[in-house]
Formats: C-alpha cells, structure tokens, sequence
C-alpha cells in the first residue's frame, strides 16, 4: 500500500504484528493538515514497536547535529503512548522522505512541525491498547488507564503489559489520528522533563557513531583535491606516480559541483586502502588548474573597495517601502547615520565533512552526514543519471551541523567516486583545510543605516542600504535581507534597498542565517539610536514596540507579536538587573560593560544581556550573560533547551570576538585551520550563562538558533559602554 | 615496518609506515574509532589520547616514535579510577552536544586530574584550552571536571 496513496487522509495509523509477535504502529500524518509549515509534503511514518518482553523501540526520524532531536522527538511519543522513558530504546530511521515527511535540521523547525503529529502517533497507539485491552478484560474501555507501559484497572487493580494485547490490537481500526485525544499539558510526565541525550553514555564511551566512523567490509578510503580557485578547472593531471603508489585503488576525477556540467572536471580523488595512504598520495598528484573565466581575481579587498562604492549610491532593488522615509528623515529632529559590516564565515563542524559510498548494479547505499538527506538524494540522483527511488540513505550521528550538511556536495561527490570503484564502499573524507577552504560560506555584508528622531525619541523614519551578494537583482543564498527586518514594521517611514555584487564563493546558511549578521547591524546601530533619543536600548525598543499586538507575518516565516518581544524584555532587564547600559560611575576605567541585545528569529524571541571586561583597553572577555527567551507554551527537554541556549551563546560570542573571518585572494579562500579560522575556547567562554524561559501561549518551537543572534549586538554595545567606542564591524576589534 | 605499542593495556604489533601518526594507526589499524580527527594539526585536541599518562595530540605523534609506550584511548578510560570518575560526571551532566570533540576533552580532563587532583578554575581553563568544542559545552566540561575531582 503506498503511503502517498493516503495524501489526502486526514491521517492515519497502521498496525500489524511483525513475526507474529511484535506489535507495530505506523502512522502517516499529512503534515500540511497540523497547520504549521503549510504545503510540507509526504506523510509521517514515526514507528513504534512493542515486542513481547514489553521493550518499546522508537524511531527517531531526523539527523542528529547535536540539537537533541533523536532524543526529543521519541519524547514525544513516548509521552502520549504513556511509555516508561528509562525503557524506550531509540532507533534511527533511514532517511525517505516518501514516509516519513520532511527530515531537516534546520530552520529550528523540528519542533514546530513534530510537536503535533508525533504526540498523535503516541496517542493513537496507546488508545489502540486500550481497546484491545478492555475487550480481553470484557470491562469498558473508560474503567481503563496505562501507567509507564501498563494497562491498569484502576478498580480491580488488574495490570498487565502493553505486549500482552499486542495480537488483539493489530486486528483493531487505527483512530483517526487528526481527532486523536492528546494530554492536557498538566498531564505531561516526559514532556517538561529534563532528559539527557540518549547517546550521551555511548559518545562518553567512544562507541563509532559518527559517519566519519562508518567501517564497512572491503572499504576504501579517499583523499580529494578540488580546485583551490571557486570555479577552476583540472588543466592537467599527471597521477601516474599516484597510481604506483602501494595501496592506492584508483585515480578519479570528478566535478565537485562548482565546475560548469558538461564542461572540464575541478576535483580528484585518490582512492586508497586507507585514508592516511590517499591523502599521502593526493600531495603527489602532479595537477595544474585552469582559471575560471570570470572570478579568479576576485579578493576581498576588493569586494571591500566595491561595496564601500555602492553604499554611497542609491540601492538598486527595493526590499520595503512604507511612508515617505526621505521626507521624514528631512524632518527629523534628530538624525543618525552610520555604516556596519561582517565578513564570510565558515561551518568548521568538528567532524570534517564525510560520506560513505557504495555503488553497485544501478544502486547506490551511502551512510550520509547531512543535514538535509532527500535535497541530498535528489542532487545525488542526478549528478549519477539514476532514480532517487535506487538510493538508498543511512543517517549516521553528525559531528556538528551548524547548516554546513545542508549542502550536500560532499555527499554527491562520494557517490561519484563510488561510481568509480562499483562494488566496494568508498568512504570519503576532507581534511581540515579541505573543510575551511571549500565551505558554503555565511556571505558578507554591507549596510549603511539611517534613523530620524522627532523631540520626543521616537523613530520616525529609517533605512537600511545592503550591500551583499548575488546575481540579476537576486541575492545568494544566505545573503536575503527580510523585507521585515525589526524595525519595519513598527516605524512611520521606511526604506530598505539592497544592491548585489556578483562573487565565486559558494554561500550558505550558517546557524540562525541572516539573523546572525543583522542582529549585530541592526540591534547595533538602534543602540546608536537610543543614544541619540537619550535613552537606553530596552527603553527604545519597548517605545518602538507599543501596545501587545500581533503584526502581519511576513510572505515566510512567523508573524511577530509585539507583546512577547516586550515580556523577553522585561525579563531579561529584571533578571540581570538592568538599570540603564551607560554612565554607571566608575565603570569605565574598570574596564567594565554592560550591553543588551534583542532579536526574533526562527519564530522564537530572545532578549540578552552581557556583562563584559575589557583587559588592557584591548581584548574584550565575555563575564556574563543573562538570557530571557520565549519559544512558545511548552519547553520540551528543558536540559537540552539550556544547552542549546548556552551552546549559541558560546557561538555568536565566537563570532563576534574570535577573530573569524574568511578572506579570499586571486579567487580562492586563504584560511586553511583553527590557526587563522579560529573557534572560540574554554577560556574565552563566560563565567555563567543565566538562562530564563519566558511562557507564551504559542505552540512550542525550535531552540537551535534564536538564542544566538542577539548576544553579538549586546557584546558591541557592552564595548561602547565600557570604551566609548563604537564597533561597527565584525569581528569586533579595539586595537 | 613494524612498531610495537602498548594499547590499552595491551601489546599490539602493527605493520605499519613509521611516519603514519598515531590517530590514524588508532583508527584504520587497531579499529579503535574512538579518538577523533578534526585538524590534523594539533590545534583542536579532538584526537587527544593519553600516553604515560600525559595527554599528547595523536594527530601529531608518529606512531614509529613511541615504539614501546602505553597509550590510553578514550575506550578504555574509564577502567582507570580518574577516568571513569571523568566519564561517570560527563554522563550524569549530560555534556555532549553533537559530541564528536568529547573523547578529546574525557582524555584532556582525565590527564588534568591525574596531575592536578583539585584543580582551580583557572588550571582547568588552561589545561582545557587545547580542546576545542564547536557545540560549546565548555560551562559543563568546567562543572564535570569539578564534580569528578569532588567525588
């Protein structure tokens, strides 16, 4: 029976008794009909297996980066099937997007789009036992109720094993899953509860979990060599020292993706019986790269120098017009004007980026790292000519995802090298400058901002020129400015334009993409603002916000509630005692700042404050930071939310102050390593982290990301407080 | 050639090239997967083990120049004392994000408390800052090596 048959279902459950004797439920829940992420295609396959000891298995469903999603996600069934946590064994599914509906990380849109459907599943099976059960027991299913895997009677006192029903229920009509009666969030028992990951005792026991682990039967190893220039192209290739070497299997070349299809290849592969022995011999490989036609010259200095130019000019695309800005900011009282900026970023996940490969008569198996495994299959079908239907996907435990495994080039160009060597898994693996050098990089920014004050402080007028990249009028990806982008909404007159510069760098999205960068510019510059209305940065926002209403959502994305933006606020403010950034006597010559940040993203919203020092009028050192945030009614695991409260705290303040960046010369990306791409260490973490989770009426959302714009903003103010000196670009640097 | 290591409490006799370091020898010769590559150049620890009880980066450590040396991995810490008191406090405060860097800080921190039993804040940041967490789990690594040289 095809699952796609059932589209039009309002859902549904499947149950049936595997072997004879382990009960299976298989529910296909249309995602579109639970009305978060409208048009979300295919249907929902969360399987749950009871087996006759009573053990419960459940699927987890979606690649685990680190954000906690194979434990969260089963809580959610388990919650509602009334299963004992301690006891539920988790099992990961194979990536297929036909059955079981959209398997990202990213986006935090795991928890939007699951927190219905998966507690359905949980529900439907749990009310199937019970029904087997009253009917075994000949009493009325209302008499009934379940404990920790049980069924009990609670007047006979009569309890029993889910297992026991298991023959009984599989002859059962599965519920209607979309009418389904969930808990009242009173009853909660796991959900709510701090649960800690469930492969944290096997990661601490150094088990091989990872896809860089995978170790198959009659694997090779590769090593690959892409063109260091974005674009360029194998010239010549002399491999035939390599393929002497002892060891080395075979010599392929291959389009690593940035090379024109049809056209010369830009990468090669050496295959050998280990990884130390391919990546030996790929330093022998004698090749010369031919430039690309356009972009070898391309540098940062020069994207610097252009920019720079176009910010004096008028945008070329509009983004958002509302009022008259230039007549307003001509009005203004008080007009402020400045100029922010930040550079490319790399990933730099810990694990470098990694797929196993295995092709053999027409098929293909690969054990993928990827954050977004179907878009990966799609890509991967076509680049080897076969159907999506001939792939087969694993989803090994990912070694930090952070939107690098969005991409899937690595995984279409393990494939190819598979294609290569037919028969025998091929797993390939970049080394470190591999991985800094051919990222899909969070792109640089330009803005140049203007803000008009009437008397009384309040915004009457702003816009924002953004200078970024892209081509024929559209930006790359990642490089989208939201025609929303806080304040629109909320002021008389705006104009936001942007202008595109073309570039050979591939983009992507980095955690909380677009956030990360215009947090910082914009939460900045109306720090700048608020000094001019002669307030502080929460007075501004909470008078920028006005009354609790809910504005028009955007044409993607959430609807931003000025009420829950107001009470994060509020929050943040109390729990750190905020009483005005500036002119705290004797502040200053301490060395001591404070800075507060505000930012929406990813449907959830977060207010910060940050305590920083500043060490001999040079390096700027995170003391502490106070969080406030509101990701809706319910915190699911609230272990993992502080951990990934804390985790993009840590992330931003790398951002802003480990000195990342990514420059590019005659075409190519010069970092290569941690040495000139640094990651932020233990001493450059705060002392604390004060984490509080303001309740909404909302339904729950995703944690991965909004908690880490709005730090990076708090931090450049924290700087002013404690200096007087504004930092507009990104890194931040005093000296 | 062969080089011959202790490993894990036991002799193993590898054929091996001499320069191949000592990570990959972990990984590809001895399947031990545990200990992981992140830089192949020192920086990030992800592939610390522990030789003679110091931590050392086997990413940089030729296998032919620790012929004869004990090596600990990170799947066989916990069956020394300090270790498994790392181990035991890295579980029960859930440390791990995507924890491919944690070997690297079990072996860091297990060769911190076997030369500092109760280090200060400060000796743990210093003694740490070879590791690198891309997840950030630094406000925990401090706490579990505070509870494990508590316990």
């Amino acid at each position: 029976m095809s699952a796609a048959a059932h589209l039009d279902r309002r859902g549904f459950l499947t149950v049936s008794l595997l072997g004879g004797t382990v009960l299976a439920f298989d529910a296909c829940v249309p995602l579109s009909a639970q009305g978060v992420g409208a048009g979300a295609p295919g249907v929902l396959n969360a399987f749950v297996r009871i087996a006759p000891d009573n053990a419960i298995t459940i699927g987890a469903k979606n690649p685990e980066i680190g954000q906690g999603i194979r434990t969260m996600l089963p809580m959610l069934i388990a919650e509602e099937l009334d299963a004992d946590w301690a006891q539920v064994r988790i099992e990961q599914t194979l990536a297929n997007d036909a059955l079981y509906g959209p398997q990202v990380a990213g986006g935090s849109r795991a928890t939007p789009v699951n927190w219905l459907p998966m507690r359905r599943v949980g529900a439907a099976a749990r009310q199937m036992i019970l029904t087997a059960a009253a009917a075994e027991w000949g009493v009325d299913v209302a008499t009934l109720t379940t404990e920790r895997g049980y069924v009990v009677a609670a007047a006979s006192g009569r309890r029993a094993p889910y297992a026991a029903f298991a023959a009984r229920a599989a002859g059962l009509p599965a519920p209607d899953l979309a009418t389904v009666t969930l808990k009242a969030a009173k009853d909660f028992r796991i959900i709510g509860t701090a649960q800690p990951g469930v492969d944290t005792p096997a990661i601490v026991a150094g088990k091989p979990l990872f896809g860089i682990d995978t170790d198959l039967p009659d694997m090779v190893h590769a090593a690959i060599a892409i063109s260091p220039v974005f674009g360029g192209t194998i010239k010549t290739l002399d491999d035939a020292a390599v393929r002497a070497m002892p060891g080395v299997v075979a010599v392929v070349r291959l389009n690593s993706g940035l090379a024109a299809a049809g056209g010369a290849d830009d990468a090669v592969a050496v295959v050998a019986d280990s990884w130390w022995t391919a990546a030996q011999a790929r330093r022998k490989l004698a090749i010369t790269w031919a430039r690309p036609a356009a972009g070898g010259d391309h540098a940062t200095a020069s994207y610097e120098r252009t920019a720079a130019t176009l910010l004096d000019a008028a945008p070329r695309h509009d983004l958002y017009r509302s009022g008259d800005a230039a007549a307003a900011l001509k009005d203004a009282h008080r007009v402020v004007t400045e100029r922010y900026d930040y550079p490319f970023l790399a990933h730099a996940t810990l694990e470098p980026q990694n797929c196993t490969a295995r092709f053999a008569d027409g098929k293909l198996e690969l054990w993928a790292p990827s954050q977004a495994p179907a878009a990966g299959r799609k890509a991967t079908a076509k680049a080897l000519g076969i159907a999506p239907e001939a792939i087969t996907i694993h989803m090994p435990r990912i070694g930090g995802g952070f939107g690098r495994r969005l991409m899937n080039d690595y995984m279409v160009q393990a494939a190819l090298i598979a294609k290569a060597v037919p028969g025998r898994p091929v797993k390939l693996l970049y080394d470190r400058a591999d991985d800094i050098r051919h990222d899909c990089y969070r792109p640089a920014g330009w803005h140049r901002l203007t803000a008009g004050l009437d008397a009384n402080g309040a915004i009457t007028a702003i816009t924002d020129h953004f200078v970024s990249f892209g081509q024929d009028g559209e930006p790359a990806i990642a490089a989208e400015m939201s025609p929303f982008e806080f304040p629109a909404q909320l002021v008389p007159a705006v104009h936001y334009g942007a202008t595109y510069m073309p570039t050979t760098m591939p983009t992507g999205w980095l955690r909380a993409p677009t956030s990360n960068a215009m947090a910082f510019t914009f939460q900045g510059f109306l720090d700048e603002v608020a000094l001019a209305a002669g307030c502080d940065l929460p007075d501004l926002l909470r008078r920028t916000l006005g009354a609790p209403r809910t504005l028009p959502p955007p044409e993607r994305g959430a609807a931003f509630d000025t009420g829950r933006a107001r009470r994060v606020i509020d929050a943040v403010c109390t729990r750190a005692s905020w009483t005005g950034g500036r002119a705290r006597p004797g502040a200053r010559t301490a060395g001591k700042g404070r800075g507060f940040g505000f930012y929406f993203s990813h449907a959830g919203y977060f207010a910060e404050v940050v305590d920083i020092t500043v060490v001999d009028g040079a390096a700027i050192q995170v003391d502490k930071v106070w969080v406030a945030g509101d990701v809706g009614s319910q915190v699911i695991n609230p272990l993992n939310a502080v951990h990934q409260v804390q985790g993009s705290v840590i992330d931003g303040i790398a951002q802003a102050l480990a000195g990342q960046k990514i420059e590019v010369v005659a075409g190519a990306a010069t970092q290569e390593n941690f040495g000139d791409f640094p990651l932020l260490r233990i001493d450059g973490a705060p002392r604390a982290i004060d984490v509080t989770f303001v309740p909404s009426d909302a339904a729950p959302t995703g944690l991965g990301e909004p908690a880490l714009p709005p730090v990076i903003p708090a931090i450049a103010n924290a700087v002013f407080d404690a200096t007087g000196r504004r930092l507009r670009s990104l890194p931040l640097r005093l000296a | 050639m062969s080089v011959t290591i202790t490993v894990n409490g036991m002799p193993r006799t590898i054929d091996v090239d001499p320069d191949k370091p000592l990570l990959w020898a972990l990984r590809e010769d001895m399947k031990l997967p545990g200990t992981k590559f992140g830089c192949g150049a020192g920086l990030c620890g992800a592939c610390t083990v522990m030789m003679d009880g110091e931590a050392i980066r086997s990413c940089q450590t030729p296998v032919g120049s620790i012929e004869g040396k004990a090596v600990t991995t990170i799947e066989h810490v916990a069956t020394t004392a300090i270790g498994r008191r790392v181990s035991e406090a890295w579980v029960a405060l859930d440390v791990p994000q995507c924890g491919y860097c944690q070997a690297g800080q079990i072996m860091s921190a297990t060769a911190l408390l076997t030369q500092i039993p109760a280090p200060t804040p400060e000796q743990i940041d210093s003694a740490m800052s070879g590791n690198i967490c891309r997840c950030a789990t630094y406000l925990r690594i401090r706490a579990a090596i505070a509870k494990a040289a508590a316990a």
